[in-house]
């Protein structure tokens, strides 16, 4: 798995459950180190493996722990650049959900080697989507259904989410846009991450 | 409908000017003499109270390559070319551009983009992707840039950390990574160990001779090289339990548990000076140094401080130097003097 997947799980559990859990699940998983490093490479396993004690110690399923991962990555302000960076797919919240289709690639852009599963968008009847997630990361539908949950608060869209449950790895989520202007919405300052 | 568009001029049609908008955001529409007849929504937006439309390009525009133009014919004659331009008020945005003469009545178009300075114009301007055309892909140029900050920065603290471990390691670790010996930080923790631990030892200082000379007639390489054979020729001489400890680039001391024998240490001392003694080749070269040692002894009951016990055979160090070098000395307790071995 790659570091900055393990890193941001790291990241979640720091800032939403404080430093001494995590260093009390990297003491169980007995790992020899207690971080993880974003740009190195891990066993999958070993992220699974930490998962898992999080979850047994926090007495939660692991898909809710992965949709609270998801909803983090997108609106904690320590990781105000991946907010960003998913911004520039698109001005509206339907404009955000069909770049999702390119979102594995433009990962790639930014780090060659962190490889997302394949994601594609189907439009069903106005408003009515569905995304289906290819298999590679197992449980990475709820991180995305956290994400999207997340991103409509940040274009000021209303949705439904659920999580259709998963088929040999491929995992369904559907998706109802009720109201692409639903409320206000974060401001999304173009030139706001470029170093001056 | 009519083909009077913006400014009156019967220059393009309506038609025309909507394509140019949505095409060519930046674009800027002249006239047979060179004045603007129609700019690009994202243009104007550079200067929202200053209206380009009907001034001349070339107030607005600082052309700076090519150079020498100043009328339309100008223009008309570098069509195709590249251009770099400068604004003329500021901030001086510079600007690229390429003129496209119209097909009747002596017009042009001039579009324009931002180039490199892209980064700078979506701050200074605050545009938005609504303010590029949705071909252009500028969106995508800023999202790496963004993006590469980020794995940049990621990188730089991963090497920060790792710097920091390797730092840390170092101070922590115990072998003089040149020879395999003990290090001065080892030897510091045994030296407290044994004292603690009552145990009686020898302690004997160990400097190369004319080892300098080695370093700088044939080179550092020669040098580690020379160091590695006096290592090797320490640790053949003690026995199994002593210990062996770099502390210093050619300084050496021994620790020779339970044993005070002055004849045994002669023996070693010796010894060890006759096998640092050896020739040392060395890419066809033959290195010859030698060693002094000092020599003092600790004992429960004589209540030394490993720095004391040191300071002491550093005595009887200077003693051997003094004395010619190549030879050891043991440092007298009576007299505060050395005795020779010999």
């Amino acid at each position: 798995m790659h570091g900055l997947i393990n890193r941001s799980i790291q990241s979640f559990v720091c800032q939403t459950y404080g430093d001494d859990l995590w260093r009390r699940i990297m003491r169980h998983a007995d790992l020899g180190y207690d971080e993880f490093e974003s740009m190195l490479s891990y066993e999958d396993a070993i992220t699974y493996q930490v998962l898992d004690l999080l979850g047994a110690d926090l007495s939660r399923d692991r898909d809710d722990l992965l949709e609270d991962l998801g909803t983090y990555l997108v609106s904690h302000p320590e990781l105000e650049g991946l907010r960003r960076l998913l911004r520039f797919a698109g001005t509206s919240y339907s404009e955000f959900l069909h770049s999702l289709d390119d979102l594995p690639d433009r990962t790639r852009l930014a780090v060659a080697d962190l490889h997302l599963p394949r994601m594609e968008l189907r439009e069903h009847t106005p408003g009515q989507f569905s995304l289906t997630c290819y298999p590679g990361i197992p449980g990475f539908g709820h991180v995305i259904m956290g994400v999207l949950r997340a991103m409509a608060d940040d274009y000021g869209a209303l949705v439904m989410l659920q999580h259709e449950g998963q088929k040999d790895g491929v995992e369904v989520l559907s998706i109802a846009l009720v109201d692409m202007r639903f409320a206000e919405g974060r401001q999304f300052d173009l030139g706001a991450g470029l170093a001056s | 409908m009519t083909d009077t568009p913006c400014n009156g001029a019967v220059i393009a049609s309506d038609e025309f000017c909507r394509v140019l908008n949505l095409l060519c955001p930046m674009h800027v529409l002249l006239d047979a003499t060179g004045h603007v007849v129609q700019v690009g929504p994202t243009l104007q937006k550079l200067r929202p109270d200053a209206p380009m439309q009907g001034r001349r390009v070339l107030e607005l525009f600082d052309l700076q390559r090519p150079r020498r133009v100043s009328s339309m014919a100008d223009l008309h004659a570098i069509a195709g070319q590249k251009l770099h331009l400068e604004m003329r008020d500021a901030p001086h945005t510079r600007l690229k551009g390429v003129l496209a003469p119209l097909p009747s009545g002596g017009g042009a178009v001039i579009n324009l983009s931002f180039g490199i300075s892209v980064l700078d114009a979506v701050r200074d301007y605050a545009l938005t992707s609504a303010d590029f055309a949705a071909t252009d892909l500028t969106m995508e140029m800023l999202y790496l840039v963004e993006a590469k900050s980020a794995a940049m920065e990621a990188s730089r603290q991963l090497n920060q950390r790792l710097q920091g471990a390797k730092i840390a390691a170092e101070e922590q670790a115990f072998t003089d990574t040149l020879t395999g010996l003990k290090n001065r930080r080892a030897l510091d923790y045994i030296l407290d160990r044994l004292c603690h631990d009552h145990v009686p030892f020898t302690l004997m200082h160990l400097d190369l001779d004319y080892f300098k000379a080695v370093n700088d007639t044939h080179g550092h390489a020669a040098g580690d090289h020379v160091l590695q054979q006096a290592a090797r020729a320490m640790l053949g001489q003690i026995r199994k339990n002593d210990i062996v400890a770099r502390v210093g680039g050619d300084e050496f001391i021994l620790l020779l548990l339970d044993l005070d024998d002055r004849a045994v240490l002669d023996g070693i001392a010796e010894r060890v000076i006759g096998r640092i003694e050896e020739p040392v080749p060395f890419n066809g070269k033959s290195c010859r140094i030698s060693a002094s040692i000092g020599i003092a002894f600790w004992s429960p009951e004589a209540c030394l401080s490993p720095a004391e016990l040191i300071e002491q055979a550093d005595m009887a160090l200077y003693a051997a130097k003094d004395a010619g070098r190549a030879q050891h000395r043991f440092y007298d307790s009576g007299a505060g003097a050395q005795t020779a071995a010999e």
